[in-house]
């Protein structure tokens, strides 16, 4: 049977110590502080990367004056949202207004509880984890109409409807993606599915279904593009047209909530196209013994960092090589094109994994 | 955004600070305009598409252990065939609200 607990060194340490309950009590308070402290660390150093790889793309320097490289910009940034006033303009709704910055937020973070970050770092390790991802990235559609109706504003309400039709449209397309690795591992637990991984960079999912599991990559990166409301698939919030979509009437820190939910997710999205189809924690090997003695002796969060920041940076490139599409466009492709590829590439991936047809 | 509200300065407002944001025009008559009926279209579809997803879970869950034999009186021709009749069902439901024209954008 498939194990779904999920053990670490200072857990069981606080397990030996501390009687049942509060140990439990004071490992989920570890799990959540850890997890936040990730999620302020990785938003700060997706802000720095983004700008700079921005200003790459334009052949510009970007930030260089805040601390070494610039680092500190996104520091001083935050700070500087703190400060700024709480602004409510008076025709919105109180509720919806702030509750809605709340939402994306959270459900970004309960991706990440499931996420595993390396062998044993795992907040929980459910058996339907996949279905707890798309659950909860649910969360975040929601957060993004709810604010745009909250704030009782045309251009607000126009970028939430657009937004909203979007998300869920692209969230079709990036569930069959993930069947179909869900299919090939035999189990929906995001741990199961890494493991399943094991052996050479042949047998990752990506290259193990041959061409279906590399169709199913381009695809899963293409609507969770969508999904992460990131150019050249950014019509939520396209400045140009709609003065920046649903969170037109948000300022200070409640604007910075979306702004923050939408790099954690960022970081989300990669996190699970590494853990689907790039092998997640497990080490590259390459199959010659000497060489992945040493590069297994890398431990697995480092390997899951380097893969996962490979795919954002794929995202930013994507970001600055193509121009935005219109809302007509956008939903054609997802639903004249993307669906039924990633129908036809499941069909494709079941005969495969029924006749046995995977790569050795 | 609870340490933002006790450490981030208040200025008074009124007038056309706590207005909504229309590029400095005064709003016309109500924000709560009707929308396009697309997006309510789109939205029906892809509840027919997400539920049926959804049960496709469970069924692909079981392919793998089907065909290395493991679950006793499933075999992996039944789970092909489940997985097949879905997909099916699926396409229909693609091309019949294609040939609705319920995915055009007008």
């Amino acid at each position: 049977m498939i194990d779904l607990t999920v053990t670490h060194p200072i857990g069981d340490r606080i397990r030996e110590v501390l009687p049942p309950l509060p140990a439990a009590l004071a490992n989920g308070a570890l799990a959540v502080a850890s997890l936040a402290l990730l999620v302020t660390v990785m938003a700060i150093l997706l802000v720095w990367l983004e700008r700079k790889v921005c200003a790459r793309f334009q052949a510009r320097l970007g930030p260089t004056r805040v601390g070494p490289f610039g680092l500190l910009q996104p520091i001083a940034d935050a700070l500087k949202l703190l400060m700024k006033e709480n602004l409510r303009p008076t025709a919105t709704d109180m509720v919806a207004y702030y509750l809605a910055p709340l939402l994306p937020i959270t459900g970004s973070f309960l991706v990440l509880t499931v996420i595993p970050f390396d062998h044993n770092l795992q907040v929980a390790n459910p058996g339907a984890g996949v279905v707890f991802v798309i659950a909860a990235s649910g969360l975040g559609i929601l957060g993004t109409l709810i604010g745009g109706w909250g704030s009782n504003n045309k251009y607000a309400l126009l970028g939430s409807m657009r937004s909203g039709a979007q998300l869920f449209s692209y969230e079709l397309s990036m569930v069959l993606c993930m069947l179909l690795v869900v299919m090939a591992a035999g189990s929906a637990s995001l741990r199961e599915i890494v493991l399943s991984q094991q052996g050479t960079v042949l047998d990752w999912w990506i290259f193990k279904l041959p061409g279906a599991g590399f169709a199913a990559f381009l695809l899963f990166l293409i609507s969770s593009t969508a999904e992460l409301n990131r150019g050249p698939l950014d019509l939520s919030e396209a400045e140009q047209e709609l003065t920046g979509g649903f969170h037109t009437e948000y300022a200070g820190m409640s604007f910075s909530m979306f702004f923050l939910a939408e790099f954690v997710n960022m970081f989300a999205a990669a996190a699970l196209g590494s853990t689907f189809f790039l092998g997640g924690f497990l080490a590259p090997q390459i199959g010659v013994h000497a060489v992945d003695a040493v590069l297994s002796f890398v431990p697995g969060v480092i390997w899951f960092g380097l893969k996962s920041g490979f795919l954002i940076f794929l995202y930013m490139w994507f970001r600055w090589t193509f121009p935005r599409l219109r809302i007509d466009h956008l939903l054609a492709l997802e639903w004249k094109f993307l669906l039924p590829v990633s129908m036809g590439n499941l069909l494709l991936g079941a005969t495969l994994v029924t006749f046995g047809l995977l790569l050795p | 955004m609870v340490v933002s509200r006790l450490i981030a300065p208040k200025f008074p407002g009124g007038g056309a600070k706590m207005e909504p944001y229309e590029s400095g025009e005064p709003t016309i008559g109500s924000t709560r305009v009707p929308f396009k009926i697309g997006y309510y279209l789109f939205a029906l579809v892809f509840l027919v598409f997400d539920v049926e997803a959804l049960f496709l879970f469970p069924t692909l869950v079981l392919m793998r252990p089907a065909g290395e034999g493991t679950l006793p009186g499933i075999s992996s021709a039944l789970v092909f065939s489940e997985v097949l009749v879905f997909l099916a069902i699926l396409g229909f439901a693609l091309f019949y609200a294609w040939r609705k024209k319920a995915l055009e954008w007008e």
